[in-house]
């Protein structure tokens, strides 16, 4: 049996980053994390929030899959799926076969599509579209992340509200006053005589420049995870290099524009740390290599079968507890086929939001295949009425005040 | 080792151990030749075009053309960004890592013209969309040939979009090389190349001030750009940190003890590529187009328990006699100079005097001190 305590989730979090950060404030420490959170009660009624970023921009396309429409397998004779090759939705769509969990949950009513979703003026830079999916902000730039902003905004300065899962943090949950907290799969061992030789090196001292503080904060920080953490078996890092597995020619296409893999691991924290009842109210994990500008059928087709069985696995370890999972891109992809049997980068795409606590059914328009913009899909639904749903209903906070003034929400929770 | 059957296991598997082996063969060979070398800059200068045109093996999957771009990168790191950008729009693994190989003129792939505007000549704001729908079909017809040993690029005419395109302002039919030359007299070009200089020489954190910026960006020879930085007056100012990469860490710690990465043992090596892997950073294989990450992004927890571990084992394969000979009471200061640290705090002074009968003990330790980890 598995002893993984609510503490123990907690000392494993790592240091934290992002904005806070970069305006020069000092990091939390694990301190901070337990002395904050060992106190922290949650109401049992109160649900949490996966966010799933899918990294490279996902087709949805072909993960939606409009196999009715003639002008769909006109654009992509060599990528469409055929009518009889789809998990049929109803409304002339149908799912990739491979997300069989899916389309269990939507004939359960517990899988929400939010189609056409997007932002205005869309931007087909993986980097900058990014940035405005994670800081909710399509306008000007912004320092802060959308779900960083909730942190602020609820006043409450614990980082363990929200947890990213993975070595590093990412933009979505770095606020103003307070950032989550990036856990690392895996535990951590050092022996007694080199932590105190790191509590000894990390003590403060005058002057010294902030990012040689942080290193030295980082050895202090240490030693408290590995107290806790002694007798943890350590987990092996995923290797960015290493060919994947199934490695067949085209297996690593959609590499390109990064993101980690081992999302089922990921979700397995995710799982472990709510059913030890932490005070996280979001959680964030992600999957990448949908850049799919080359030999997309296959790449696509195994992410997102990766994607289905992680998902639906997790969600039934966590059944009753309450969680809501929401999965985005930073876009879609271009409606006409390139040479390389793959596509483009493109705008709007599905949006997924799956749960007990989910309406099931669809949401938003289906984007017009021959009514194009610049040879990309129209938007028709606003991604921040998607993130407003998620404040209001499933965090329970006023939107507004993260999004801007938006408060438009929809009826998928 | 292309056109595998689906379902030969065996072949799939001695495929990524080829792939493996060839990847961790690379690497040491280069941390190698870092250690190693009388001219460290043109190795670091390398390392740091390697995460300008950030290019990953895991999709390349061939160290041959990995290797062939090194040795572009290392040939031409210092002249005109001129030459370096019209050698890297023909080089193979860049091609291939951005699907180059099928921008064909009835379906153009815009992978390629997309990342050389926004990420390695002008940088995001200075180029449309339409600029980039253009430069991919500008780039249409050049693809890999991989028949041969050495992959070699090739232009396919029948794939090529015949007629003029308009690239920012300038109506003409662009063969590639013009387009790279077009975009590389942009006045955005040297200033995008000069601020991603800065940021790996100065500071991560504090951009050049305009007045830096044109002075850097005066000149498009990198040398003379690099010379520009070194002489800013903020390059010497203390407030200027940079975190050393874990590759500066790694090297700067194994040419200081006399360590060469090739005089490994077979188990050895393999620990150093953990290392590498733990700390985040492993030498042709950057985590996606962008490059590396920089500055904070490295002082993690997990990298701290990695430093330990790594200081741990260099210490035991090192020939500590400079510390051994030194009598213990100058220890401490032997390994500032040798480490090339101005100062220990006193903080680190404190427990290296602690540790300074045992020089193994005391090295491992100067090793993981913050004084070590940043550049000041």
């Amino acid at each position: 049996m598995d002893t993984w305590t609510r503490r123990k989730f907690l000392t494993a979090s790592g240091v934290t980053a992002g904005a806070a950060l970069a305006a020069g404030a000092t990091a939390y420490s694990v301190d901070d994390l337990l002395g904050s959170s060992t106190e922290a009660s949650r109401a049992s009624e109160a649900r949490t929030l996966v966010l799933v970023t899918l990294y490279g921009g996902n087709d949805g396309l072909g993960t939606v899959v409009p196999a009715w429409d003639r002008a769909y397998r006109d654009a992509r004779p060599d990528l469409a799926y055929g009518e009889d090759e789809v998990l049929p939705l109803g409304e002339e769509l149908g799912l990739n076969p491979s997300m069989k969990g899916f389309k269990k949950l939507w004939d359960k009513e517990h899988l929400a599509i939010v189609r056409g979703v997007s932002y205005p003026r869309p931007d087909h830079s993986h980097f900058r579209s990014m940035s405005i999916w994670q800081t909710g902000s399509p306008g000007s730039p912004a320092s802060t992340g959308w779900l960083g902003r909730w942190l602020d905004v609820a006043g409450d300065p614990d980082p363990l509200r929200a947890v990213s899962v993975g070595a590093t943090l990412p933009p979505l949950l770095a606020g103003e006053k307070t950032a989550g907290a990036a856990v690392q799969l895996g535990g951590l061992r050092l022996a007694k005589p080199w932590q105190q030789v790191c509590r000894e090196l990390a003590q403060a001292q005058e002057g010294v420049h902030p990012l040689q503080a942080r290193a030295a904060a980082s050895l202090g920080d240490l030693t408290k995870v590995v107290g806790e953490f002694g007798a943890e078996r350590e987990t092996a890092q995923v290797d960015p290099g290493e060919p994947r597995d199934g490695g067949e020619d085209g297996a690593d296409d959609g590499a390109s524009a990064g993101g980690q893999g081992q999302l089922g691991a990921q979700l397995a924290v995710v799982a472990k740390a709510i059913k030890a009842g932490v005070p996280t109210r979001v959680f964030s994990v992600s999957l990448g290599g949908f850049d799919t500008h080359a030999n997309e059928k296959n790449t696509q087709s195994r992410l997102l079968g990766e994607m289905d069985k992680a998902l639906s696995g997790f969600l039934e370890e966590v059944r009753g507890k309450k969680v809501v999972v929401a999965v985005y891109s930073e876009f879609g992809r271009r409606v006409k086929a390139n040479a390389n049997q793959g596509t483009d980068h493109g705008t709007s795409g599905p949006v997924f939001v799956l749960g007990e606590p989910v309406k099931g059914g669809f949401y938003g328009d289906q984007p017009s295949l021959t009514k194009l913009k610049d040879d990309d899909l129209q938007t028709t639904t606003d991604f921040r009425d998607v993130y407003a749903t998620l404040l209001e209903r499933v965090l329970g906070t006023e939107p507004g005040e993260v999004l801007d003034g938006h408060e438009r929400t929809l009826e998928f929770v | 080792m292309r056109g595998k059957r689906k379902g030969d296991e065996g072949a799939k598997k001695a495929y990524r151990e080829a792939v493996r082996g060839q990847r961790e063969a690379l690497t040491i060979w280069w941390l190698d030749r870092m250690v190693a070398t009388r001219r460290p800059w043109v190795e670091k200068r390398t390392l740091l075009w390697h995460d300008h045109w950030a290019t990953s093996i895991q999709k390349v999957k061939s160290g041959q053309a990995m290797l062939a771009q090194n040795a572009t990168l290392r040939r031409l790191g210092g002249g005109d960004f001129q030459a370096m950008a019209r050698a890297m729009v023909k080089d193979p693994a860049l091609m291939l890592w951005l699907d180059a190989a099928g921008n064909t003129a009835k379906a153009p792939n815009e992978n390629l013209a997309r990342e050389l505007m926004e990420l390695f000549v002008l940088g995001v704001g200075h180029y449309e969309e339409a600029d980039v729908r253009q430069a991919a079909a500008a780039l249409t017809g050049w693809a890999v040939d991989r028949k041969g040993e050495e992959w070699q690029p090739r232009f396919r005419p029948r794939q090529h979009a015949d007629g003029a395109q308009t690239v920012l302002g300038t109506k003409t039919d662009f063969t590639a090389m013009a387009l790279v030359d077009h975009l590389v007299e942009q006045p955005a070009c040297p200033r995008h190349v000069a601020s991603r200089l800065w940021a790996r020489l100065v500071s991560a954190e504090d951009g050049p001030s305009e007045e830096s910026l044109e002075r850097i960006a005066a000149s498009r020879d990198l040398t003379r750009m690099v010379r520009a930085i070194l002489t800013d007056p903020a390059f010497s100012d203390s407030g200027s940190v940079l975190v050393k990469q874990p590759v500066e860490y790694v090297v700067g710690a194994m040419r200081a003890l006399g360590v060469r990465p090739r005089e490994l043992e077979k188990k050895q090596r393999r620990q150093l590529m953990r290392t590498l892997n733990g700390l985040g950073q492993v030498p042709f294989a950057p985590p996606n187009v962008g490059g590396w990450p920089h500055g904070a992004a490295w002082l993690t927890t997990a990298a701290a328990k990695v430093r330990i571990g790594f200081a741990q084992q260099l210490v035991r394969q090192a020939d500590l006699g400079p510390i051994e000979r030194t009598a213990r009471g100058g220890r401490p200061e032997a390994l500032a100079r040798l480490l090339g640290v101005p100062e220990w705090s006193a903080a680190t002074a404190r427990v290296l005097d602690g540790a300074a009968k045992e020089p193994r003990r005391v090295t491992a330790i100067a090793l993981t001190a913050p004084e070590y980890l940043v550049l000041a």
